[in-house]
């Protein structure tokens, strides 16, 4: 056991910082850009830097990089320290470029991935439907093959960034008739096309992030698919290898707690600091054990993944969702609690935001609603329950319909 | 980084648990249970030849020279079988005065200590929980130790008492006729509690080893033992429901079931490295131990009893009875929250160390 990077990873922490300092903030003509093109411009000298997406092959816009995965913790921290624009877009980098590198052709590669690592081009995911949630493999939306196009009719929803995104990576059903699992293409819409309509959806804390999508003729080109027709679903399951670029971190937990005890310091119950009060202590200190633990399984995988010890590092990566996910919403509560006056006042819209930095009063209030969001999304806290069960206690699997 | 164990820690801990599996099976533990015998002293016996009673002690006393997370580990392992030996308090006896005794102190006792020949304990708590040095009220002067210390494990037949005392000093204390040693009715049956009454009883100081160690290193233990005990409790629970059968499949299908289990799991799983990482603080990191050791104490007692009293109802009425071995886990997991102090008392240690 020995806790420390050592000097090879100190060594790159050291590059990691230095180079941040000299591309950030953009300085010159380029400190005129705009938001967008601030993180593309420094995503590029990240890139070019072999900091960010540093496995992916050079050919692509990468570094070309062997999986290290306690490098990009020290390259994540640093960014992260820094406030540098690398967290742009899950849906692109972590879940496309992924699934490209494992199923897409020549073509789709140098068309897509280097774009969508600098963050010119945008994804959206179309995979839920009104109909298909949990049991995904259900989708009715449809694409058929008419001369040298797909004619995608139907419907997603939840689609995250859908009215922001320059292109949707979504599931649909080509193969009418074919098993429910086998009758799914993965296909790749430019969200200009027309016959497609975005309509966003207001969250329940007044927020606006997710949205329907929907498809009624919208023609696509015939060459817009993964993998073959019919073996989308297998395209989805072959990016799960990638699994391990979508980690958790501990880091969020660890934010949100320091925000939290640095409310507790800052509001006053019974004319002292919240945080001088037994309970308010007690409470703290419990969720403080959360969140070590989670920090520290967290190095445990790190570890795991780092040695090849797969198994391991599976069975823990199962439970850093639901455990993440739960802690956030304990941290939420107890926040609540320390500003209920706070908690009645509807908070104003420009404090409605994905991400609770920094953290104003208002935002704990809209962060008491969106840290449930998490709960949901990407497989809900009752789904993780049940592979936590079936994965990693042995037990046996819900008995599922025949397809 | 690297946050996992040695070749050298995973091999004392599968020795420790292939030799559990063997020579401790639950049958063994529920004769204690339901007072067929008291202790079973082949298995203390046992544990010292394959080095455990000797962990902590140098090398050229007789010991293995090793830290406090090799004794965790070892503690993980009792925990998992709910093993009936005197480890706890001998371990810590052992450790303070392998870490604080004088020369001749540690000439004197570690060797036997290290060997199984002897075997020492600590005398912490008193009247009203006081479990914290600043608290203790035992006087040493001038040689001798007057004072009553409680809920003291394995007291009886201890050779040796490491014996905490007003301001925080520690106390060795041989057994003797000044040292009496009165055993308590003790709901873990496997490690049995006792009052002992030191009366003017002739002791040397331990000087060079600070009490709030003692209690860091305590900490670490129960939680390690806690997690093992816990750990055992979901998987034997989660078997149990796979051959519990009603309504014509086995009840560990139904998701109700399988998410109880699921967040049983969730409770004790992830908390491993929270004790790895306070008993590696212990050795490594000392500025970080006491608020490390407080915080898994704490963290994972309180989540293993949550886990034991889900195992029970999980159980059903069958988990309600003597005859059903959870009782047994659920007691020693029961001691592991109370003994150096309940939750509520390490997670004050804790807010006061982080200087809130």
């Amino acid at each position: 056991m020995n806790l420390e990077f050592g000097e090879k990873y100190e060594t790159l922490r050291a590059e990691v910082r230095a180079f941040c300092a000299g591309s950030w903030p953009l300085r010159g003509d380029e400190a005129r850009l705009g938001e967008r093109e601030h993180a593309i411009a420094w995503r590029r000298r990240a890139l070019a830097a072999g900091f960010l997406y540093r496995t992916v092959p050079r050919a692509y816009g990468g570094a070309g990089a062997e999986p290290d995965v306690m490098a990009e913790t020290v390259i994540r921290q640093e960014f992260d320290g820094a406030g540098v624009p690398h967290r742009v877009g899950v849906q692109g980098p972590r879940m496309l470029v992924p699934t490209l590198l494992e199923c897409g052709t020549e073509e789709q590669r140098r068309e897509y991935i280097e774009p969508t690592l600098t963050g010119e081009l945008t994804w959206c995911q179309g995979y839920s439907e009104p109909g298909a949630g949990s049991d995904l493999a259900s989708l009715q939306s449809r694409a058929e093959l008419v001369g040298d196009a797909w004619v995608l009719t139907g419907q997603k929803i939840w689609t995250s960034n859908a009215d922001e995104a320059d292109m949707m990576f979504g599931l649909f059903r080509t193969e009418q008739g074919a098993p429910k699992h086998a009758g799914i293409s993965y296909l790749l819409i430019p969200m200009k096309t027309p016959g497609i309509d975005v309509r966003p959806l207001t969250m329940m804390q007044g927020g606006v992030d997710f949205c329907e999508v929907f498809f009624d003729g919208a023609r696509i080109p015939a060459k817009n698919i993964v993998g073959r027709r019919g073996e989308g679903w297998k395209v989805t399951r072959a990016t799960l290898k990638h699994e391990r670029m979508l980690i958790g971190d501990s880091q969020g937990a660890r934010v949100s707690f320091d925000a939290l005890v640095a409310l507790a310091r800052e509001v006053r119950r019974n004319d002292r600091p919240a945080i001088a009060d037994p309970v308010v202590r007690e409470r703290l200190a419990e969720i403080a054990g959360y969140v070590a633990t989670h920090e520290w399984a967290v190095a445990r995988m790190l570890t795991a993944i780092h040695q090849g010890r797969d198994a391991q590092a599976a069975s823990e990566m199962l439970m850093t969702k639901l455990f993440g996910t739960n802690l956030q919403q304990m941290i939420a509560k107890l926040a609540l609690d320390l500003i209920p006056e706070e908690g009645l006042r509807e908070p104003e819209r420009s404090e409605v935001v994905m991400g609770i930095k920094p953290f104003t009063r208002a935002r704990w209030v809209s962060h008491y609603m969106f840290s449930l969001a998490g709960a949901i999304a990407g497989g809900t806290s009752n789904v993780q329950r049940n592979i936590i069960g079936e994965r990693v206690l042995g037990l046996p699997r819900d008995p599922r319909p025949a397809a | 980084m690297n946050f996992s164990l040695s070749e050298e820690q995973e091999l004392l801990q599968s020795t420790v648990r292939g030799f559990v599996a063997k020579e401790c099976p639950t049958k063994a533990v529920r004769a204690i249970f339901d007072g067929e015998r008291r202790a079973v002293p082949a298995l203390w016996k046992g544990l010292a030849e394959i080095g455990v009673a000797g962990l902590a002690v140098p090398e050229s006393l007789g010991g293995a020279g090793l830290e406090l997370l090799e004794l965790a580990l070892v503690a993980e392992e009792l925990g998992r079988g709910a093993v009936p030996v005197p480890f706890l308090g001998h371990a810590l006896a052992t450790l303070a005065l392998a870490r604080g005794g004088s020369e001749a102190q540690k000439a004197e006792w570690l060797p036997r200590l290290a060997s199984g020949a002897a075997r020492a304990t600590v005398a912490l708590s008193e009247d009203g929980a006081r479990w914290l040095p600043q608290e203790w009220r035992a006087e040493f002067a001038n040689g001798r130790v007057q004072g009553r210390k409680l809920l003291v494990p394995e007291a009886d037949g201890a050779d040796l008492f490491v014996v905490g005392c007003r301001g925080g000093t520690l106390a060795l204390a041989p057994a003797g006729a000044a040292v009496r040693v009165t055993p308590e009715p003790t709901l873990d049956r496997g490690r049995p509690l006792a009052t002992v009454e030191l009366d003017g009883a002739p002791a040397g100081p331990l000087a060079a080893f600070d009490a709030a160690r003692l209690v860091d290193a305590g900490c670490v233990l129960l939680a390690a033992d806690a997690f093992g005990a816990a750990h055992q409790l979901v998987r034997a629970t989660a078997a149990y429901l796979q051959t519990r059968q009603q309504f014509g499949q086995p009840i560990a299908q139904f998701q109700a079931v399988k998410h109880q289990l699921a967040d049983m799991a969730l409770d004790v799983d992830p908390t491993r490295g929270l004790w790895w990482y306070a008993a590696h603080a212990f050795d490594h990191a000392p500025a970080e131990a006491p608020r490390a050791a407080s915080l898994a104490k704490a963290h994972i007692t309180d989540r293993a009893q949550q886990v034991a009293r889900d195992a029970v109802e999980a159980h059903g009425g069958l988990g309600f009875t003597w005859e059903c071995d959870v009782h047994i886990w659920f007691k020693r997991v029961m001691f592991d929250r109370l003994w150096l102090g309940a939750p509520e008392l390490h997670r004050g240690r804790f807010a006061a160390l982080e200087g809130w």
